[in-house]
This record gives structure tokens, C-alpha cells and sequence, in this order.
């Protein structure tokens, strides 16, 4: 059972502002669904967003190609969710999870509740998380807990095929037209700042490490930095310095568009509430 | 040599006698140029609606109700997406090119099926639409696996395995509905009401009135008339509605025992060309969204063809 602090953070339609998670503060268990949340937080609004290019792309195979990832992201937010339901013994189920909560009760990092922009912004973003999650999800998929760790597992399979498109994509576009170069370069350099928080430790994450069931994120940023540093040379592009940085999204504090995403996103579940759909 | 020998000689009686004998027509095999032509009017219209009809239930991707709904109606839409390449690639064999279809479109020259330039204006709207559009096109699509055409023939039979699912998926949306709250049930009926009549309209004008129609039956392009093919819909259909506690918008509508089949009211054809004509409520909005989709492209298309150009060179 999740204990009353954790539920109340979360419950259906509570706005109250989460309390700070200093690091080893947590019970473990509180810890465990917090963890499980934000993985799930990640993968929604990353899910929700991608969907949102279906019928937009520039052409019918990659309407295709995004949908799959969409429907990936979409997927492994079920499962966490549904983790995080069970770990509350199923008083809230998985769409309300996904769909009652206002903003500060979302955990997802900041990347990726940013707008599509365009294709170019789109593929930026896609190859920065890529490149995080593949490992990243390699070494969860080592995790103690076992229901994590198959999670994880799946993701590394979604996360390979994820990256060899976005790879691919930066590349086509810093090496294709001027018109491509400015548009990826600028995309880039317009998202860089919102990296190093994937890299950031979370309290309740902190809380998981010695049991081995989270991962040290922290420990992943150089070896990203510099397989994007490759990928980046290879397209022609430039590697934006590190003058700027933005967090907040663990701690329910997001951009102005997240509470857009969330009106679009929740629109039926708060209109019509409580029934079957 | 009798005059018959003589006629089977001439290409034109040769190909006839192929379709006749149900031989399929290959892109390499002699076609008479109005078969030809008629053939990629119909394709690329198919092409062109599967490819249209993504954006009216597009429209909910983004505020599903629930996340298995979300993820349901993505991938169906995304299927329709598959479809329509499918289909490009089909008329592609018949010396178009897919750039050629897609200007056609936005210049007005090629058209898509009619019942997308209506609204969907609540949930209950996407799950009308997989059943009734998605069954209508699917009385339409079985027909036409037996198109003389080879490559066409061939994509409506891989398009058809992935159509029952669209089906379900739209009675599955109205399942809750109909056993719903009273504003559920009150959804769904009007959403019945307000797609029950164009769906019908789908099939196109009584085959006294069909243009196409009668050169499409003796090349088996088309398989089934306009009206035949409504009427397999109707018979199948009534049974559903009944099953949802569905009315069905239409006092005419009953079962003749003698015939076997629903006698149903007469539709309004006046809406149908108004529709048609472009004075549906979307043709102007699902036209631009489509052309300035492709437009906002052209720059990711223009970066592809320049690495493969690269690639060649290097
Ligand atoms: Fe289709
Ligand atoms: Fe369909």
C-alpha cells in the first residue's frame, strides 16, 4: 500500500504542491511508486505528444514509423502504470493514474513535455532521449525488482530500433539541404538545456540505489555526451555548449505547455467523470 | 480463319477475354488506356480517402478517453496510413508516380470518399465511424479482391485482414456507450444519426445514375453496383444496431420477407452533391490540412533525396 503522502500527492483532481523529496526520506515502498510514476509520467506525455504528428508527417512512411514509437511510449506508460496501480493495492487504476492528476502531480521530465515543434525539433528530441534510454533501460532491465526489470527489458528493444531512426534522421538532415542543417542545428541547440536533467537524481531514486532496483543516471552523462558529440560531428552539426540548463519536472514543476497537453489529454475523463469508457 | 479467330487477335479482345476468364491484369500485360485510366481515377481515390479518413478520427487521438483506447485508435489510424500506401504503390504499376496523385488531390483533380468531410464532433463519432464507415468500406473492399487488376486485387485482400479489426474496434467504442450513463447512450445516438445516411451515400448514386459504372463492370474492375453493394451493408448492419439498442435514423426501414433483404427510405441526394461539390463542412479544412502537411514536408523530403543523391555521387 502506498502510504497517505503518496496518495495524497496523486490522488484524482488534489493540486496540493508535493512535498520536497530530500534524498533517503522516502520509505522504500513510497519511494518504489514515486519511481514507478515518473517512468510512467515520461513515457505518456512523450506517447501523447509523438501521436500528435499522426496525419502531419512529411510523408505516409513516417506517419507510420512515429505512430509505432508513439504507440511504444504509450505501452510502456500502461505498464508502469499499472505497476503503480498494484503497488497502491488497485484504489486507483491505471487511467486514473494517467488522466486525474493536475500538473504538480506529474513527474516526467521536462523533454519531453516540450511541443513537437517541427520534424527537425521533433528528431532532435528523439535522438537526445534515445541515446539516454538504450543504456539507460539496459541497466534497469538489471534492476532487483523484477516487474521493473521486464519493463525495462522491452524498452531496450523499442529503445534500439528508436535510436538507429533518430541517428539516422539527424544525419539525413545536418548533411542534406542548408535548409535542413539550419533547421536540426537550431533544434538542437534550442533543447540542449533540458538534457541534464535526465541526468539528475531524483530522492526517491536515491532511495532505490543501493537495493539496486533504480539506476544511477548520474553515472550515464558522459559516455551520452560523447555518443552525441559523434553523432552530432558525423551530421555536420555543432555540439551546443553547456552555458544552460532547466529542471523541474520531478518535482511537478513544468513549462507553461504542460497544463495545455493535460487539458487536451484529460478532456473526456473530466467532462464526463467517473464512467466506462 | 473465321471471322471469331480474327477478333482474338485484336488486343483489345484478347484483354477482354482475360477478364472474362477471371486472368488477372499485370502491369506488364497490354490494357486498353481507358481501363488504364479508370483504373488509377479509382486507386488513387482509394488511396486518397484512406489517407483523408485518417484525419476525422485523428482528431481524438490526442483526447481518447482512456490510454487502451488511445492506443487502439493510433494504431487503426496508423493502419489507414499503411493502407493508402498500399494503394499509391498500386497505381504506381500503372505509370503514375505518388507525387503526381498527391497534386492531383490538392489541385482538386482527384477526389476522396465524401463521408470524411463530415465532422466528428464527439467520442462517439470515432466509434461510428470504425463501424459503419470502416463495415462500409469493407462490403466495398471484399468486392473488390476480385478486381481484374492484379495489383490492386491483391492490395484490397491485404487491406481487408486488417479491416475486421477497424470494425471491431468502432463496436467496441459503442459498447459502453450504448450499456452507458444516459448521456453516453444519448452520445452514440446521435453520432447513429448523424453518419447513418452518409454512410450510405458512400456507395455512390443508384447505378441508373453511375457514370462509371457500367464500363467498370465489363472490365471487373468493379465487381458489385452501387446498389448492390448498399444493400449487403444495410442487411448486415441492422442486426448490429439492434444489438447496440441503437435506432436507426430511417422510418422507410424494414425487413421484406420476399425480397430477403431491408427495404430502406430514399436518400437525400441533394445533400450528396452538395457534399461532393465541396460544400461539406471539412472538404476546405481536410484538403488544406492535407497540402499543408505536405508542404511543411517538402524540406524533410528536399534533405532525403539530397543524402541519396550524395550517396550516389560519393
Ligand atoms: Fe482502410
Ligand atoms: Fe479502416
Amino acid at each position: 500500500m502506498i502510504p497517505a503522502r503518496v496518495e495524497e500527492r496523486t490522488s484524482p483532481g488534489r493540486d496540493g504542491v508535493p512535498p520536497s523529496r530530500g534524498a533517503g526520506r522516502l520509505p522504500s515502498q513510497a519511494a518504489l511508486a514515486e519511481f514507478v510514476l515518473a517512468l510512467g509520467d515520461d513515457s505518456l506525455v512523450l506517447g501523447q505528444r509523438l501521436s500528435e504528428w499522426c496525419g502531419r508527417a512529411p510523408f505516409l512512411e513516417e506517419d507510420i514509423a512515429i505512430a509505432n514509437v508513439a504507440l511504444d511510449y504509450l505501452g510502456r506508460a500502461e505498464k508502469f502504470y499499472r505497476y503503480v496501480s498494484e503497488l497502491g493495492g488497485g484504489r486507483r487504476s491505471v487511467d486514473e493514474i494517467a488522466f486525474l492528476r493536475d500538473s504538480r502531480a506529474y513527474r516526467n521530465l521536462l523533454i519531453f513535455e516540450l511541443p513537437v515543434g517541427d520534424f527537425a525539433r521533433t528528431m532532435a528530441r528523439q535522438l537526445m532521449v534515445d541515446a539516454f534510454h538504450l543504456p539507460y533501460f539496459r541497466r534497469l532491465s538489471r534492476s532487483t525488482n523484477a516487474r521493473i526489470a521486464a519493463i525495462a527489458a522491452k524498452a531496450v528493444k523499442e529503445s534500439r530500433y528508436h535510436l538507429k531512426r533518430s541517428r539516422d534522421w539527424v544525419l539525413r538532415l545536418g548533411d542534406g539541404t542548408e535548409e535542413s542543417h539550419a533547421k536540426i542545428q537550431s533544434a538542437f541547440d534550442a533543447l540542449w538545456g533540458y538534457c541534464p536533467e535526465m541526468f539528475a537524481m531524483a530522492g526517491d531514486e536515491m532511495a532505490l540505489l543501493d537495493s539496486g532496483v533504480a539506476v544511477d543516471r548520474s553515472a550515464m552523462k558522459t559516455d551520452w555526451e560523447s555518443e552525441m558529440k559523434d553523432v552530432l560531428s558525423e551530421a555536420t552539426l555543432t555540439t551546443p555548449g553547456n552555458e544552460w540548463a532547466i529542471s523541474g519536472g520531478r518535482d511537478g514543476v513544468h513549462t507553461e505547455h504542460h497544463g495545455y497537453l493535460l487539458a487536451e489529454m484529460q478532456f473526456m475523463q473530466r467532462a464526463y467523470p467517473g464512467l466506462d469508457w | 480463319m473465321t471471322d471469331d479467330h480474327l477478333s482474338n487477335t485484336e488486343p483489345e479482345a484478347a484483354f477482354q477475354e482475360r477478364v472474362d476468364n477471371e486472368i488477372k491484369i499485370e502491369p506488364k500485360d497490354w490494357m486498353p488506356e481507358g481501363y488504364r485510366r479508370n483504373l488509377i481515377r479509382q486507386i488513387s481515390q482509394h488511396a486518397h480517402s484512406e489517407v483523408i479518413g485518417m484525419q476525422p478520427e485523428g482528431n481524438w487521438i490526442t483526447r481518447a478517453p482512456t490510454l487502451k483506447r488511445k492506443m487502439i485508435l493510433l494504431a487503426k489510424v496508423q493502419d489507414e496510413a499503411g493502407h493508402g500506401l498500399y494503394l499509391y504503390s498500386a497505381a504506381e504499376t500503372l505509370g503514375v508516380t505518388r507525387e503526381d496523385m498527391i497534386g492531383a488531390l490538392h489541385e482538386g483533380h482527384a477526389k476522396y470518399a465524401s463521408i470524411f468531410n463530415y465532422p466528428t464532433l464527439t467520442w462517439a463519432d470515432v466509434g461510428v465511424i470504425g463501424w459503419l464507415v470502416d463495415s462500409a468500406a469493407i462490403v466495398n473492399q471484399i468486392s473488390l479482391q476480385r478486381t481484374s487488376y492484379g495489383p490492386y486485387s491483391r492490395a484490397m485482400i491485404r487491406i481487408c485482414k486488417e479491416e475486421s479489426f477497424h470494425q471491431r474496434q468502432g463496436f467496441e467504442i459503442l459498447m459502453p456507450l450504448a450499456s452507458g450513463s444516459l448521456e453516453q447512450k444519448a452520445m452514440a445516438q446521435d453520432a447513429m444519426n448523424r453518419w447513418w445516411w452518409p454512410t450510405l451515400m458512400m456507395f455512390g448514386p443508384h447505378d441508373s445514375e453511375s457514370v462509371h459504372g457500367a464500363k467498370s463492370m465489363q472490365w471487373k474492375i468493379k465487381r458489385k453496383s452501387n446498389d448492390e453493394l448498399r444493400q449487403d451493408f444495410i442487411d448486415q448492419t441492422v442486426p448490429q444496431a439492434e444489438y447496440l439498442g441503437l435506432a436507426i435514423p430511417d422510418p422507410d426501414l424494414k425487413w421484406n420477407e420476399e425480397r430477403g433483404h431491408y427495404d430502406f427510405g430514399e436518400i437525400d441526394w441533394d445533400e450528396f452533391r452538395t457534399v461532393v461539390s465541396g460544400n461539406g463542412l471539412c472538404n476546405r479544412e481536410r484538403l488544406e490540412r492535407h497540402s499543408r502537411a505536405h508542404r511543411e514536408g517538402e524540406w524533410v523530403r528536399e534533405a532525403m533525396r539530397a543524402c541519396e543523391e550524395k550517396k550516389r555521387t560519393a
